[in-house]
């Protein structure tokens, strides 16, 4: 008993003396480690994904593309404010759960990241920008979708991929107008991105003055669908959209052939990967789907990203590696444009800069949504996506429907 | 020699003491991650010991804890939210939260009061995954729950008009949010113990562990089960929901993937692998199930020290080392990590005068 | 159709829990392991070997039969047989601990990419009896009824099988009557983890895909279809898988029409577990299953 008690009193006054010395440095560490001269810094990055679980394979796409991205930044050697800097990721695994994503954030807070590529997910990004928003630390989203991710009023939340109004209006105004489809049926998996795409879809078809015929739902882990797509069937549709990710695209498509629905078929991003060629065989041939961004094998620097990613990881780019990279050089870039790797003067570049990136040029709004983000359209023919068209981008001032003068810009959300 | 009393209470004092300087002292050594930690192992910490009083006490094999976690949690999120832009108070939400959750359970508990075992076990997974899917449904025909999109922007917990979510001077101290969280848990939590151990010791609880251990032979001596399982639903129940309130507004968004299975089996192993029925080991047992996988996290530079370099990537490693130290602590520990006294005698006895039959 | 999958799967359950009283949580994973195995068999054996799609998917299937009795030996020798006197939930958290163990050593294996399962059988939908069917589906479905119909004969007609039951009955018992438990024991799991890896092997053809998170599901799936028939009941199993598969089919697809469009096709999953509640509200050991006196 007795040298328990001591060894707990020493530990306790040590507790202690911590506890008072670390109240004063308490106020909001500004992060000064770049005045500093040595001759070559390190720069902290950090990439939270889920890297386990269902969606192990999308997450590890976000980390290799991010990954190549600073491979390659450390080759160029980039020099700014007289320091040679040295990028370095911090790769976290979110799991997809928004509790874990908040301590990710926090560690990556501990950690002095300069900004966060991530997460992938938006009900992880979601609860993690409010820990980066206090830290002011700038948060570029390479995939989550969601409207209400940059609604927050935060000003350290952005994205590179057009979100699911921007993506969802184009995919139903297209089905209605260029395919000629007047009686659309819509199912999707339930999840953040696909019910939040397909509902913009529906909404999109209706005011195009479509007809939605029939409206079904899955989950994200279902295999079977023939019971949804026999009950689909009778109500003659022209054209099925799928809000959902590939995995499950693949064998829907399989499967409304074998039953012989004869309609069109259509997919948002989740589906637009090599993937669901290779899961769906023969099926795919003739399926559309979109794509934000400009296709890679048209954009400077697309084809050769490819081949990059594939000799360096051996494995096909799935769906947000592009994205990922992309998010990544713009942070870059904006340490670049900044002369600093300040998270606060970093942050304001990255409002401002715009650059461009192998999914399109990379430039925010006011809200950190991408602005005019354009969205690109394929269809599989012969075994391979082909580029359809390509609706809006380049053109900054597109976009009626998102009335940016609502935003509440410049709240300083500390 | 000391009076062993006076020891107690300087150890208490001591003990105390330690737990209000642990977030100020985890901040300095760890990091502020670990912080948010801690909070994490609290609020967990509330929920395994409401589930140790349907599971621990009464014997009912839950696999659906997770509902009442939910139901707690999207109370606080619908009330305190611009969603239906409702600001109700904490402290009225609270309870209301608490009340709600033992409702369900004994909407729950009461179909299910003939049913023993895994059929018990699979029909609360059942309620489990009803109640979650209608919370991702219930956005159409009217925008009730706002479906898998979640809510956000949930306002933090207000004391005294001094909001949790932000730093709070005093006394020439800057108190973090985290830390603030932390108080508050701590509190909850606290407060969770002293009436699960009272339980344990009282009428009631004995009459719980007498259903655990013979359901005829409990009835047969005038307990009245029925109404002593629906009351352990419900009070188990009401645990979950006060932590759901709270999880709320620590995180300011909630949405239905967060209240899936997983987290139904994850908090039962805490309270299986802590020692049912015992509520420090099931305290330790939350503590142990929330840190070690943000431990894991770190296992980078421990390769580079053992081995030279970094052969598996840590995120790689991670959960697979977390499945292997399930494994190993249920097989060196089978009564749990801290089992009740009572348990660990009857397991000594099982094996001692030759038990049914030898184990190898 | 999915019924006959998740009934070759309950039966492993249902087995393990007959004779140990033990939820064997991951028997999901042993399945997704016979997917991955055969798909891994036949990339490897298809181009050295060039054998004609249907004896090759044969040989895969064996491969991966062999791979996961293996594994399942191995899964009771290594965690269930040390915790066979231990508390019936420490057991559980071992199973569940298995089942990430498994997991994520199969992401590391084969990578963490969604793996799409060659077509090998010929796939052309004809209709038989005013219904759409594939040859994929009658095999499927011949496949279990045969795989149900030795099994029945292992259980009720082999010595094996009376000593499986004896076990079952009383360990104790059984070993006093010169029955070896502990080789019954890894009998059941070899049987047990042979039907998963055929189960396996069928749910990747069928929807010509598999990954390493597959098994969680398609587990829970048959636990709850074993406990629906009455767990640790051979014919149970079965009547439970079908009746799963039926139910979730109905729910999916008609379930609209029932509640005049006020319900859709989200609720399939509540639907299924109300009818799952409501037997075993009204038949609280399964629709099978003879009343068995147990506590948590």
């Amino acid at each position: 008993m007795m040298p328990t008690t001591r060894r707990t009193t020493i530990a306790l006054l040590a507790a202690a003396l911590v506890a008072a010395g670390c109240g004063k440095q308490e106020p909001p560490k500004p992060a000064a480690d770049a005045p500093k001269p040595p001759p070559e810094l390190t720069v902290r990055i950090g990439m939270a994904a889920p890297l386990t679980g269902p969606q192990g394979h999308l997450g590890k796409d976000v980390e290799n593309g991010a990954r190549l991205a600073i491979e390659e930044a450390n080759a160029a050697n980039i020099v700014v404010g007289g320091n040679r800097l040295r990028f370095e990721l911090v790769a976290e695994d979110d799991e997809a759960s928004g509790t874990k994503a908040t301590v990710v954030a926090q560690s990556f807070v501990d950690r002095k990241v300069v900004a966060v590529i991530g997460h992938m997910n938006s009900g992880a990004s979601i609860p993690a920008s409010k820990i980066y928003s206090d830290a002011g630390i700038a948060q570029v989203s390479p995939s989550a979708t969601a409207i209400s991710y940059t609604a927050q009023g935060f000003r350290t939340t952005f994205r590179v991929m057009a979100n699911d109004s921007q993506q969802g209006r184009v995919l139903g105004e297209y089905a209605v107008r260029q395919l000629g489809a007047k009686r659309v049926a819509i199912i999707d998996d339930r999840t953040a991105y696909g019910q939040g795409l397909a509902d913009e879809v529906e909404r999109a078809v209706k005011a195009a003055g479509g007809q939605v015929v029939g409206r079904e739902y899955t989950t994200d882990k279902a295999t079977d669908f023939r019971s949804i797509l026999t009950s689909l069937r009778a109500r003659k549709p022209d054209l099925v959209f799928f809000g959902g990710m590939d995995a499950q695209f693949g064998p829907m498509v399989e499967q409304a052939r074998t039953l012989r629905l004869q309609a069109q078929l259509m997919g948002g991003d989740g589906v637009q990967s090599a993937q669901f060629i290779k899961l769906a065989g023969a099926a795919a041939d003739g399926v559309v789907a979109s794509s934000p961004g400009l296709p890679l094998d048209k954009m400077p620097g697309g084809a050769a990203f490819a081949d990059k990613f594939k000799a360096k990881f051996n494995t096909d780019i799935q769906i947000y590696a592009p994205f990922a990279y992309d998010a990544t050089w713009a942070v870059i870039e904006a340490i670049k444009a900044a002369g600093s790797a300040e998270p606060a003067r970093l942050l304001e570049a990255l409002g401002k800069r715009e650059h461009r990136g192998v999914t399109g040029v990379i430039a925010f709004d006011e809200k950190g949504d991408i602005r005019g983000g354009g969205v690109t359209l394929y269809s599989v023919k012969g075994g391979a996506w082909q580029t359809l068209e390509t609706i809006g981008g380049a053109a900054p001032a597109e976009a009626p429907a998102p009335a940016p003068a609502a935003a509440p810009a410049p709240a300083p959300a500390k | 020699m000391r009076d062993p009393r006076r020891l107690r209470l300087v150890g208490l004092a001591l003990g105390l003491l330690a737990l209000l300087l642990a977030p100020f002292l985890v901040d300095a050594l760890l990091g502020r991650a670990w912080v948010r930690v801690l909070d994490l192992v609290l609020l967990y910490a509330m929920l395994a010991l409401g589930l140790n009083i349907v599971v621990g006490y009464a014997g009912l094999l839950d696999l659906g804890f997770v509902a009442f976690f939910a139901v707690g949690a999207y109370l606080y999120a619908l009330c305190a939210s611009p969603h239906f832009g409702l600001h109700l108070p904490f402290w009225l939400l609270l309870p209301a939260a608490a009340l709600l959750a033992a409702g369900v359970g004994v909407l729950l508990g009461a179909p299910t009061l003939r049913l023993r075992g895994d059929y018990l076990a699979i029909v609360t997974l059942g309620f489990g995954e009803i109640i979650r899917i209608f919370l991702n449904n219930l956005n159409a025909p009217v925008n009730l729950t706002n479906g898998p999109q979640g809510i956000t922007m949930i306002r933090p917990i207000e004391i005294a008009g001094v909001s949790m979510a932000r730093p709070v001077e005093l006394a020439g101290l800057t108190v973090p949010s985290l830390h603030l969280y932390y108080y508050l848990f701590l509190g909850f939590a606290a407060l969770a113990l002293v009436v699960s151990s009272r339980l344990e010791d009282s009428r009631i609880g004995r009459a719980w562990i007498a259903i655990r251990e013979d359901e005829v032979a409990a009835r047969a001596c005038g307990v009245n089960t029925r109404d002593l399982k629906l009351l352990a639903f419900a009070l188990g129940a009401s645990f979950g929901g006060v932590a759901g309130a709270l999880y709320a507004s620590f995180q300011g968004f909630v949405s239905p993937e967060s209240f899936g299975l997983t987290e139904s089996v994850m908090i039962l192993c805490m309270v299986v692998l802590g020692g049912m029925g015992h509520v420090r080991g099931v305290v330790l047992g939350a503590a142990l199930l929330v840190a070690l996988p943000e431990a894991l996290r770190y296992t980078g530079p421990l390769q580079r020290a053992l081995l030279g370099s970094v052969y598996i990537e840590p995120s790689d490693l991670r959960l697979l080392l977390f499945g292997l130290a399930l494994v190993l602590v249920a097989r060196w520990r089978p009564a749990g990590l801290w089992p009740s006294p009572v348990r660990r005698r009857e397991l000594a006895e099982r094996h001692a005068p030759g038990g049914p039959e030898s184990a190898q | 159709m999915l019924g006959s999958i998740y009934a070759l799967v309950a039966l492993g359950y249902t087995m393990v829990y007959g004779i140990l009283g033990l939820i064997n949580f991951a028997h999901g994973e042993v399945v997704m392991v016979g997917a991955l195995v055969a798909i891994t068999a036949i990339g490897v054996l298809g181009p050295a070997t060039g054998l004609p799609g249907p004896l090759l998917l044969l040989v895969a299937l064996g491969v991966s039969v062999l791979a996961c009795m293996l594994l399942g030996a191995l899964l009771e020798r290594v965690a269930y047989r040390p915790l066979r006197e231990a508390p019936r939930l420490t057991a559980l958290i071992t199973a569940i601990g298995m089942s990430i163990v498994i997991q994520n050593l199969a992401m590391l294996a084969w990578g963490r990419q969604y793996l799409s399962f060659p077509a090998l059988l010929p796939n052309e939908p004809m209709i038989l009896l005013g219904a759409t069917v594939t040859g994929t589906q009658l095999i499927i479905v011949a496949l279990t009824a045969l795989a149900m119909v030795v099994l029945m004969g292992l259980v009720n007609r082999t010595r094996l099988g009376r000593a499986m039951r004896a076990t079952a009955q009383s360990p104790a018992l059984a070993s006093l009557m010169g029955v070896n438990v502990d080789r019954i024991v890894v009998v059941t799991f070899l049987v047990g983890s042979a039907l998963a890896a055929l189960a396996g092997v069928m749910v990747a053809g069928y929807y010509g895909q598999a990954h390493y998170h597959m098994g969680f599901m398609l587990g829970l799936k048959a636990f709850t279809a074993a406990v629906l028939g009455g767990i640790g009941n051979i014919p149970g199993a079965m009547v439970g898988g079908l009746a799963l598969g039926v139910i979730e089919s109905l729910g999916a697809g008609y379930i609209g029409a029932l509640t005049g469009g006020f319900l859709g096709s989200h609720y399939q999953d509540v639907f299924a577990f109300a009818v799952l509640v409501l037997v075993l509200v009204f038949r609280p050991s399964g629709l099978l299953g003879e009343r068995v006196a147990d506590r948590a």
